[in-house]
């Protein structure tokens, strides 16, 4: 069920959301959006072009930030505009549990039209790695 | 090489058209980890108000790389791709993509800009049904890091 405009109020906190990200998990998303970029699975090539590790692709972090979103909203479909600014990578050493990524969010704005603006904020080990990300749903 | 501001506005061919498939879709929505009901289960989407399954929010991605590509390979868009690393990336849906749905790509260059050695190449990708009818618009923003 979508969650009812009514219900809403700016300020209020969605539930927070952790999960991890593993080596398989990017192999996983590689072949599913067919972005194949080397730092996204080859330890030496991603030192090579001076990152610490093989990161994850920024699309697989966006994809799972906004999981947070659809599932408060009750469904996907509301999701109307969904925007982020990739600030720093995801780094996913290959020790089997991979990075941790914790995803907050805020509604910022209630819209008489019925949208409702969610801010996000997505952290891997402490540090912010989206330096904006914004979702708006659409809710009756 | 700063890129030329004359690019702005430049647009490319519309793709072949894409099928969206059940299965593709629940194999994006696998790879988030997202086990949502109406990107795989066709009877909850429809009890949605969906026709058909319908694909998470940066589905669109897909389309979106295959399409940009046109704009990678054009020789007067002078931007060092070892360099590049995805800076922005926003969806705008007009409605959601669902399975079924015959999709073609239109890829344009919306913006470029230098900023402290950095180039910033952003294109959009406007994605619409075979018949005209726009679904999404993706914008993609690349950063060429300066070299020395």
């Amino acid at each position: 069920m979508s969650r009812r405009l009514a219900d809403v109020e700016v300020g209020a906190e969605l539930p927070e959301q952790t999960s991890r990200v593993t080596r398989a998990d990017l192999v996983r998303y590689a072949g599913a959006s067919g972005d194949f970029n080397v730092i996204h699975w080859n330890e030496r090539v991603a030192r090579e072009v001076g990152l610490p590790d093989v990161i994850a692709h920024g699309m697989l972090t966006a994809g799972i930030a906004v999981r947070a979103v659809t599932r408060w909203a009750g469904d996907p479909g509301a999701v109307v505009d969904y925007q982020v600014r990739f600030s720093r990578p995801v780094v996913v050493p290959d020790d089997g549990s991979g990075a941790e990524l914790t995803v907050r969010g805020r509604v910022a704005a209630v819209g008489e039209d019925g949208r409702v603006r969610v801010d996000l904020t997505v952290t891997s080990n402490g540090d912010k790695v989206l330096s904006l990300a914004r979702a708006v749903v659409a809710l009756s | 090489m700063a890129l030329d501001a004359g690019l702005v506005g430049r647009s490319y061919p519309p793709s072949a058209v894409y099928e969206v498939g059940r299965e593709k879709i629940a194999e994006f929505a696998a790879a988030l980890g997202d086990p949502d009901p109406v990107y795989l289960d066709p009877a909850a989407a429809r009890a949605a108000g969906h026709p058909d399954v319908i694909a998470p929010p940066t589905f669109a991605i897909v389309l979106s790389l295959g399409a940009g590509n046109v704009v990678v390979e054009d020789p007067d868009v002078a931007i060092d791709y070892s360099r590049v690393v995805h800076g922005e990336q926003r969806f705008t849906h007009h409605r959601p993509i669902g399975a079924g749905d015959r999709l073609v790509a239109t890829a344009t260059i919306d913006a470029v800009r230098t900023v402290a050695g950095n180039d910033m190449l952003t294109t959009r990708v406007d994605l619409a049904t075979e018949d005209g009818e726009p679904v999404c618009t993706t914008r993609s923003m690349l950063v060429a890091r300066g070299g020395a």
